[in-house]
């Protein structure tokens, strides 16, 4: 009965849908103020009843309803509880309730949110929320459902993919998404804006927190990700360049560069219709990830079992809504105008150099994954693009934004005098060179190269540079806000993050080698010893250990257990690497094919630094969390509760 | 001027919607690559019989001739799949068809040829996958077609079916060429 | 529609098996060959999977492409000959660097023609902006703080 519920569930949850896109889109536009009203209730139902299909879905996991086809197809009566539940974001159908979950979670969120609002503003925003919910409450139930019987019931499950029963894997979808999603929120705000034709600071101001915070869980979704990659998959490698990172990586781009514009829109009322575009952009590739993953028209390693017929369905949908929304830019956006000056080398010159190098280099990931759809849509052949596209085209507008990062924080509103922060900035910068040679020369292996050293100066340098002001203030006894507190964070957290990617990809040292037991082989300064291998038994699998001790000048260091399971269900096999860390340096060993004899053949790799790739990315995601908790957006609710006509805005000191 | 500017974002995504539509529509065939081969002498082989291991099968004894340049492995589905549609070619006599066994053992190919059938003139052995990469092979089932002047004419990739045969294969070879 | 059907079956196939990983223990007699082995088995796609290199995939083809790579480099053969003889039998969908030539023109200047465009609209906007007073009228006046 609970899959039928879940259903009916998901049915009623299009319906209360519907009428929330209506009312709230209608209302406002007619003036219908109890239609407008009526907004809120809407949002209410759908909200619960999209949470009972959640709900209905997680029990036929956990309860193992193999009668449910999509149950049957990813879970299995020996898949431990917490995958249970995490399979229920496994596949297609399931992945696409979350993404409806998560999305009806923002929108209760803004419905909560949004109560100081003007009323007709936040009716807008739910209105629009309401299409988007509709549009994929119609895909699932059109296409996906998850509920579908199957008829008999299976005696048991084919299994989760063992690659996926991973607790980073099981968090990374709901991390994810949530980020996505939440740009679905920006979105609507500019959508309710324009519609609204009230385009000011009010409209940055509120946006803002809700743009922050999906641009944070987006950033700890890809590292996840990109982590999970690194020691599941047994390549060794962080980043593919493969086209579903890429989808994911896009909207993280331009959410970034959205974030920065934003500041400018609410601090000087500037580049307003670029913000406003940066907002649909990012939403609208956000919905293009989703379109490439699950359409099937791209190759890559992983993506969802596609169906074109729901790529015809993602693409109709996204006509309609980016179409829509684009219009109304085009319509509304000569309206804006702003005679607000400032300088070269102010903060706002610094910014607008930040978006268009970020959109650049959105530009750019768009042509390398697009490349083959475009190349195959003007009918000049098939082709590839891979790293050796990306890595160097990619490079072309991140050394000259990261240049500029250390610089920009420091830069002053309006004017572009640094004034006494130049020489602190200098002090930074020698500091970071002197590190950056300390550290070439004498933690690794030494030599010049140009862009190591570049990268390593750039890191220390954001780091130091962000640093600057909260040492200042601290030192003067000056309070500090929130949202100074983040943005240094955040920028540390990308100095990091510049710091492991140049010592990552300049002192990596990697081997494949053949092995027999008690050999030895050496890889960068340390000697990897094979001890041998024996045969173990986990949960749902059995496995090779194979053990590796690692020793550097006779010292020993680690000892690594790299392993092979052989999943029973689905009879796939699966690398486990054993990776250890060593002075910030990892220790990564993963096991072969069995030559025969007691061989094997080994992947060996030496990284370092290469946890702080992540680690930086989670500091980065910290700031936005910091920011985001400001003062001022907690009072910029009653700011906006006063009447807001007339164009006059007062400043919230003023009023208190 | 700032009226244009604003539309360029429309504009530019309404190529993208085309462009979207088109992969979608060519989806399927997404994963069936153009063999650069089209139009151009077959590649020269000459390896081992896999029926009889004294002789060579080489592709200058294939000149003046239309045939059939086949694919398969025991340890392929597909090859299963295409079987009985490469028999009847056979029985037709309309085009001999060449076998090239990838990547095999030989006792288990001769095997499967006792048991499904032989619809082969000869098989070639290609046990190292040289002559397979040479003709572009990535996956079997594929099947060529090459004329008498040692061009290859047409490729098909996976399992041959009576619909490739009969409205890709057979329109290309001369009428009534009494090959058989 | 039946072609349809086929390819699925293919994709299916394809999609099925992990997208597990090789280890390739080849040892070339120098460095710099090594280097050389390295940088090509890595942008050479492998054909028959999703999205690999044959330096990553585990299937036999990619073994056989990557002794191919070896035995050619150990011929003395330049790295253009190799991706020849690549794009030859396989076409350019093997090769995950695309070339530059006039069809793919327009992916490699891509990055470069927007940064142009970019640099182009910074300077614009910058020279407009400078020339109007950095009044304040619009905008909120609390203190952030973060200006000075």
């Amino acid at each position: 009965m609970l899959p039928e519920l879940g259903h009916f569930a998901l049915i009623l949850a299009l319906l209360l849908a519907a009428l929330q896109a209506f009312f709230g889109i209608v209302g406002p536009a007619t003036g219908r103020d109890r239609w407008t009203a009526a907004v809120v209730p809407a949002v209410a139902g759908q909200v619960v009843m999209v949470a009972l299909a959640m709900g209905c879905l997680v029990a036929a996991f956990i309860g193992h309803d193999f009668s449910v086809r999509y149950v049957a197809t990813n879970s299995n009566s020996a898949l431990p509880l917490f995958y249970r539940i995490a399979a229920t974001w496994g596949a297609h159908e399931g992945s696409l309730l979350l993404w409806i979950f998560l999305l009806a979670v923002w929108t209760l969120g803004v419905a909560i949110g949004a109560r100081a609002l003007p009323q007709r503003f936040a009716a807008r925003v739910l209105g629009v929320l309401g299409v988007v919910s509709f549009g994929f409450l119609l895909f699932t139930l059109a296409t996906s459902n998850p509920f579908e019987r199957l008829m008999p019931p299976a005696p048991d499950g084919r299994d989760l993919n063992p690659l996926l029963q991973d607790p980073a894997l099981a968090l990374h979808p709901p991390l994810l998404y949530t980020g996505y999603v939440g740009f679905a929120v920006a979105f609507a705000f500019a959508c309710a804006a324009m519609l609204e034709g009230r385009l000011d600071q009010y409209w940055a101001r509120w946006t803002r927190p809700w743009t922050t915070a999906a641009w944070a869980f987006l950033t700890v979704g890809i590292a996840l990700g990109s982590w999970w990659a690194y020691y599941e998959l047994g390549w060794g490698g962080y980043w593919f360049w493969d086209p579903v990172e890429n989808a994911s990586f896009m909207p993280w781009l331009v959410g970034t560069a959205l974030i920065h514009s934003l500041a400018v829109t609410e601090k000087r009322g500037l580049f307003k219709s670029w913000t406003l575009l940066l907002s649909i952009l990012a939403f609208s590739l956000s919905l293009l990830g989703t379109f490439l993953v699950r359409s099937g028209v791209l190759v890559s390693v992983h993506a969802f079992a596609a169906d074109p017929a729901r790529g015809v369905f993602i693409l109709a949908f996204l006509v309609l809504t980016i179409g829509s929304a684009l219009s109304l830019y085009a319509w509304r956006a000569p309206l804006l105008k702003s005679q607000a000056g400032f300088e070269f080398g102010s903060r706002e010159s610094f910014l607008l150099f930040n978006n268009i190098l970020l959109v650049v280099a959105a530009g750019t990931v768009f042509a390398g994954t697009m490349a083959p759809l475009i190349s195959g849509a003007l009918g000049l052949g098939t082709l590839s693009v891979g790293a050796p596209y990306f890595n160097p085209t990619f490079m072309l507008s991140m050394v000259p934004l990261l240049a500029l990062v250390a610089v920009g924080m420091h830069a002053s509103w309006k004017r572009g005098r640094l004034g006494a922060k130049a020489r602190a900035l200098g002090t930074a910068l020698a500091i970071a060179m002197a590190i950056a040679l300390v550290l070439m020369y004498g933690a690794y292996d030494g030599g010049l190269k140009v862009l190591t050293f570049v990268g390593l100066t750039l890191g220390v340098w954001i780091i130091g540079s962000s640093l600057i002001d909260p040492i200042d203030r601290w030192r003067r006894k000056l309070s500090l806000t929130r949202a100074i507190v983040g943005m240094t964070v955040a920028h540390v957290g990308l100095g990091v993050f510049v710091i492991a990617i140049s010592a990552v990809e300049s002192y990596t040292h990697e081997r494949d080698v053949a092995i027999g037991k008690g050999e030895t082989v050496t890889v960068g300064s340390y000697e990897f010893r094979f001890a041998g291998d024996r045969d173990i038994e986990g949960p749902n699998y059995d496995a090779v250990r194979g053990e590796v001790v690692v020793t550097r000048d006779g010292r020993h260091i680690t000892t690594l257990h790299p392993e092979k399971r052989l999943y029973w269900v689905q009879g796939s096999v699966m690398t486990e690497a054993g990776i250890d860390t060593y002075r910030g340096t990892d220790l990564f060993v993963a096991l072969g094919e069995d030559l025969g004899e007691g061989r094997w053949s080994l992947r060996i790799q030496v990284r370092p630094l290469i946890d702080f790739i992540w680690i930086g990315a989670f500091i980065m995601a910290l700031g936005g969390l910091v920011a985001l908790s400001d003062r001022r957006y907690r009072t910029a609710r009653e700011a906006a509760a006063e009447p807001a006509g007339g164009g006059v805005i007062a400043s919230e000191e003023a009023r208190a | 001027m700032r009226r244009l500017v604003v539309i360029v974002p429309l504009l530019a995504f309404a190529l993208l919607a085309v462009v979207l539509a088109v992969g979608v529509k060519r989806a399927p065939q997404k994963n069936i690559i153009e063999s650069p081969l089209i139009g151009r002498p077959a590649p020269e082989f000459s390896l081992p019989s896999l029926t009889d291991p004294g002789r060579t099968v080489s592709s200058n004894d294939l000149r003046g001739r239309w045939y059939l340049f086949n694919v398969w492995g025991t340890w392929c589905p597909g090859c299963r799949t295409e079987h009985d549609v490469l028999l009847e070619i056979r029985h037709s006599g309309e085009v001999p068809i060449i076998g090239l066994n990838w990547k095999d053992e030989d006792e288990k190919a001769r095997q499967w040829l006792a048991q499904l059938g032989d619809p082969y003139e000869a098989v070639a052995v290609d046990r190292d996958g040289r002559t397979a990469i040479d003709w572009g092979v990535y996956g079997a089932p594929e099947t060529f077609l090459v004329d008498p002047q040692g061009t290859v004419v047409y490729k098909h990739i996976g399992p041959l079916t009576r619909e490739v045969w009969h409205e890709q294969i057979r329109p290309r070879l001369p009428k009534q060429s009494g090959a058989s | 529609m039946r072609a349809m059907r086929i390819a699925w079956l293919l994709v299916a196939v394809v999609l099925l098996a992990p997208p597990a990983f090789a280890v390739d223990p080849t040892e070339m007699p120098t460095p710099e060959l090594q280097e050389r082995y390295k940088a090509l088995t890595h942008e050479l796609r492998c054909m028959q999977c999703q999205n690999q290199s044959i330096a990553d995939s585990p299937v036999g083809l990619a073994a056989d492409l990557r002794r191919e790579v070896r035995d050619m480099l150990l011929a003395g053969k330049s790295d253009e000959e190799i991706r020849e003889f690549m794009v030859a039998r396989y076409g350019e969908f093997i090769l995950f660097r695309p070339r530059m030539s006039a069809r793919n023109a327009w992916l490699w200047l891509a990055p470069a023609v927007l940064l142009a465009i970019g640099a182009i609209v910074a300077v614009r906007i910058v020279r407009q902006r400078a020339k109007l007073a950095p009044i304040d009228g619009d905008t909120f006046d609390d203190d952030e703080a973060e200006s000075r």
